[in-house]
C-alpha cells in the first residue's frame, strides 16, 4: 500500500517529533530561534535556573521592538528600561555565543525581516521566536510560530517545545490578482471572510495560483498576518521561488550541501489527495485594495466600500461591537471609505518593510507630494541600503515622507513612535486594535501603495486612480 | 510552579468578543519590571487618558472586588505573545478563564504561569456572564481534578483539557525539568538531524 497523501505540515512535524507521549503531547525539535531585545525575560529565567542554552548555534538575535527610528545610537534612546533592553540583548548574545545582528550592522532589523534575508529561515525547519508575528517564517516553507518567554526560555533549555498537534486548514486563492492588488489586499481579505478567530488552533497553508504568483516578500506579508486570522502558524509550499530566493544567502546551505538541500525542500509540498481539516477558497480576481475601518484586523473593506451600519450586525453582540468600534473611530456609518480624512502614514513593519513594499510605495509617490505627515520605516539595514541602491529614498525624500531607520517603529509603539490621541493613521502594519499605535489612536491597515495613496491626498484613496 | 487543583471565587464578566493582549496590557508598559506592571492591567480600559478611572469598567466597580476568575468572549486574549497578558492577570489575583475559544499563544502561556484556561459551549458562557452582571460578586467553581465548573446558578458544566497539561497544573510539574529528564531522546534526534539535514 502506498504511504497516505500528507500535508506540508504533517510532513514538517513528523520530522520533528522527539518524544510522542501516550496523552497526544508532543516534544517537537526546535531547529531556530529567533530572539530580540523583549527576549531578556527569557535569558533571566535561564540565568534563575543557572542553565546554558542547549543550541546556541541555532540562535540568532536582533534587537528591534525598542531601537530608535531616529537614531542608531544606543546611549540615544530616552527611556532608561528599554536602553537596558537593547543592551541586554548584545550581553546575552555575547555570554551564549548566539548569533547578533546588533544595532549599527546593517543586517539589524526587525527579525521577521532579517530571518528570511539572512536565510536563516529555510524550508522545512521549525523556527520559533517570542513573538507572535513569527508566522511570517512560514512563506519559505517553514514551521514557524510565536511563543511567550516561559517557552522562550524553554527553548533555550531545552531547544524543543511541548505541544498538541494544530489541525491543518488551507487557504487557496486561485486566478489572478489585478493591477494595484498586492499581498497585503490578499491577506486582509482572506481575514475578512474567515474572521480573526477562523483559524485557531490551525495551521494555514496558503494555497492556489495567486499565492504561487507572489514573491517572497508578497507571501511573507501574507503569511505574517496568519495570527491575525487567528491561525498558529501560516505556509507556503517552497518552489522554484523559494529557491531562488534563498540561494546565495549567507546562512543558506553552500555547495553539494546545497543540493542536498533543494533535494530535501523539493519533497516537502503537500501531497496530491492529502486533506486538510478545513478549506477555504478566494477568487484572486474578486479582491479590491483593502482598508480596515475598525478595531480587529477583520474589520476589513474594499476602498470603494462604506463605513458599514451596526444595524446590519447578524447579532446583539455583533452590533454593540461594531458601535464601539465605530465611536473608538469617530467613523460615520455610511461614509465612503475615500471621503475619510488620514492625519498620518506609517509605512513600515514586519507586515510590509521590504524591498518589493518599498518599491511598490515609490512608484506611487514619484513625482507626488505628501500633505500629512507619513514615514518610511526599512525593514532592515539591508533593505534600506538596497532602497537607497535604487534611488528610493530620493523618491520618497522628494514627496516629504521621512526615511527613517530598522525597528519595528510604529507597528507597535514600544520605542516611543506613537501617534496622538485621535490621530487617524493609515498603517502598513499589522494590528489595528485599541491603542496599539498610541492611546486614542485610530489606526487603518492598508498596503504600502495605499499608505502612499492616502499620504498624497489626505484621505484613503484607490491606488488604482493614480496608477493609471 | 505552585499547583492548581480547585478554585472557588467570585468572577468578572468581559464581554467584548476578541478582547486582545494590547487590551489586557498595553504594549507601553511591557519594557518595566513584572512588579510594576501591576497596575497596567486592562490600563486604557479601566482608566481615561487622564486617568480617572472609569466606573463602568468592571474591574473597577466595587462589587467584583476579589476577582480571581474571568469569564470572557470568544477569542479572548488574542493578538500579541507577550506573557505579560498572563502574569499581569495572575498578579492581579486572577488563576482562570472562561471563554468560548482563546488566541492561541495566550493559552499556552496559562499553562507555563500556573493560570487555567477554560473552554466552554459559547451560550453556556454568554449565560454565565449574564448571571455575574445581574448578581455581581457570585461565585464561579473550578475543580480542575474533576474537570467541572459549577456557575453561579449551581449549574455543572464539564470541560476538556488535554491530560499532559491537567497533570502537570495539578502536580505542578515545572516544564523545563521534565524535558530535561528527555535528554535522551533530545541528543538521539539531534544525532539523527546531523545526518539528515547536514547543512543546518
Amino acid at each position: 500500500m502506498a504511504a497516505a497523501a500528507r500535508t506540508m505540515f504533517e510532513k514538517i512535524w513528523q520530522r520533528h517529533v522527539v518524544v510522542d507521549r501516550d496523552d497526544g503531547y508532543t516534544l517537537l525539535y526546535v531547529d531556530r530561534h529567533l530572539m530580540h531585545d523583549g527576549s531578556a525575560a527569557g535569558f533571566a529565567k535561564l540565568r534563575e535556573r543557572k542553565i546554558k542554552l542547549r543550541r546556541p548555534d541555532r540562535g540568532f538575535a536582533t534587537p528591534d521592538h525598542y531601537v530608535l527610528s531616529s537614531s542608531r545610537a544606543v546611549a540615544d534612546i530616552p527611556d532608561p528600561q528599554h536602553r537596558s533592553l537593547v543592551e541586554q540583548i548584545r550581553t546575552n548574545a555575547a555570554e551564549s555565543g548566539i548569533t547578533l545582528f546588533d544595532l549599527g550592522d546593517e543586517r539589524q532589523g526587525i527579525a521577521h525581516v532579517v530571518g528570511p534575508e539572512q536565510g536563516v529561515t529555510q524550508p522545512g525547519l521549525t523556527l520559533v521566536c517570542g513573538d507572535s508575528h513569527t508566522s511570517t517564517h512560514g512563506a519559505l516553507g517553514a514551521l514557524a510560530f510565536g511563543i511567550g518567554s516561559s517557552e522562550v526560555a524553554h527553548v533555550m533549555a531545552t531547544q524543543c517545545l511541548w505541544q498538541r498537534k494544530p489541525k491543518a486548514m488551507r487557504v487557496s486563492v486561485e486566478g489572478k490578482l489585478g493591477a494595484g492588488i498586492t499581498a497585503k489586499d490578499v491577506i486582509l481579505a482572506i481575514i475578512a471572510k474567515i474572521g480573526t478567530a477562523g483559524a485557531v488552533g490551525h495551521v494555514i497553508e496558503y494555497a492556489g495560483s495567486a499565492i504561487r504568483g507572489l514573491s517572497i516578500e508578497g507571501r511573507l506579508t501574507v503569511c505574517n498576518m496568519s495570527i491575525e486570522a487567528g491561525g498558529k502558524a501560516g505556509m507556503v509550499a517552497p518552489d522554484d521561488t523559494t529557491i531562488a530566493y534563498l540561494k546565495g544567502r549567507p546562512f543558506a546551505p553552500k555547495a553539494a550541501e546545497w543540493d542536498k538541500a533543494v533535494a530535501f525542500w523539493r519533497t516537502l509540498p503537500s501531497d496530491e489527495g492529502a486533506t486538510f481539516d478545513r478549506d477555504v477558497s478566494l477568487d484572486a480576481a474578486a479582491i479590491a485594495p483593502m482598508v480596515t475601518w475598525g478595531t480587529s484586523p477583520e474589520d476589513a473593506l474594499s476602498i470603494t466600500g462604506r463605513i458599514p451600519e451596526p444595524s446590519t450586525a447578524p447579532d446583539a453582540a455583533k452590533k454593540d461591537s461594531m458601535k464601539r468600534a465605530l465611536d473608538y473611530m469617530g467613523l460615520v456609518p455610511g461614509t465612503l471609505l475615500e471621503e475619510v480624512p488620514v492625519d498620518r502614514v506609517f509605512i513600515g513593519s514586519c507586515t510590509n518593510s521590504r524591498i518589493e513594499d518599498l518599491r511598490a510605495a515609490a512608484k506611487v509617490a514619484a513625482g507626488r507630494k505628501v500633505v500629512i505627515p507619513a514615514w518610511v520605516v526599512a525593514g532592515s539595514g539591508l533593505v534600506k541600503k538596497q532602497a537607497e541602491a535604487e534611488g528610493l529614498d530620493k523618491i520618497f525624500l522628494a514627496a516629504g515622507f521621512e526615511w527613517r531607520e530598522p525597528g519595528c517603529s510604529m507597528c507597535v509603539g514600544m520605542n516611543g513612535d506613537t501617534g496622538k490621541p485621535g490621530q487617524r493613521i493609515a498603517s502598513t502594519s499589522n494590528r489595528n486594535f485599541i491603542g496599539r499605535q498610541g492611546p486614542g489612536v485610530r489606526t487603518h491597515l492598508v498596503s504600502p501603495a495605499m499608505a502612499v495613496a492616502a499620504a498624497v491626498t489626505g484621505h484613503f484613496t484607490d491606488v488604482r486612480k493614480l496608477l493609471g | 510552579m505552585e499547583p492548581f487543583t480547585t478554585l472557588e471565587a467570585a468572577a468578572i464578566p468581559i464581554d467584548q468578543p476578541n478582547l486582545d493582549t494590547d487590551q489586557i496590557i498595553p504594549a507601553r508598559f511591557l519594557g518595566r519590571p513584572r512588579p510594576t506592571q501591576v497596575d497596567a492591567l486592562f490600563h486604557d480600559l479601566r482608566y481615561t487618558p487622564d486617568r480617572t478611572p472609569r466606573p463602568e469598567f468592571v474591574t473597577n466597580m466595587p462589587a467584583f472586588k476579589g476577582a480571581r476568575i474571568v469569564v470572557a468572549e470568544r477569542n479572548f486574549a488574542c493578538g500579541s505573545s507577550r506573557e505579560n497578558a498572563v502574569t499581569v492577570m495572575v498578579d492581579n489575583g486572577f488563576r482562570a478563564f472562561i471563554a468560548p475559544s482563546f488566541g492561541d499563544i495566550f493559552f499556552n502561556n496559562c499553562f507555563q504561569n500556573a493560570a487555567l484556561p477554560i473552554r466552554l459551549d459559547a451560550a453556556r458562557v454568554a449565560e454565565i456572564r449574564v448571571l455575574l452582571h445581574a448578581k455581581p460578586g457570585s461565585m464561579v467553581k473550578i475543580d480542575l481534578a474533576a474537570q467541572t465548573v459549577v456557575g453561579p446558578d449551581g449549574k455543572t458544566d464539564r470541560f476538556e483539557i488535554d491530560s499532559f497539561r491537567k497533570d502537570c497544573l495539578l502536580k505542578g510539574v515545572d516544564e523545563v525539568n521534565l524535558t530535561l529528564g528527555y535528554e535522551k531522546d533530545i541528543a538521539a534526534f539531534e544525532a539523527r538531524q546531523r545526518q539528515e539535514l547536514s547543512w543546518l
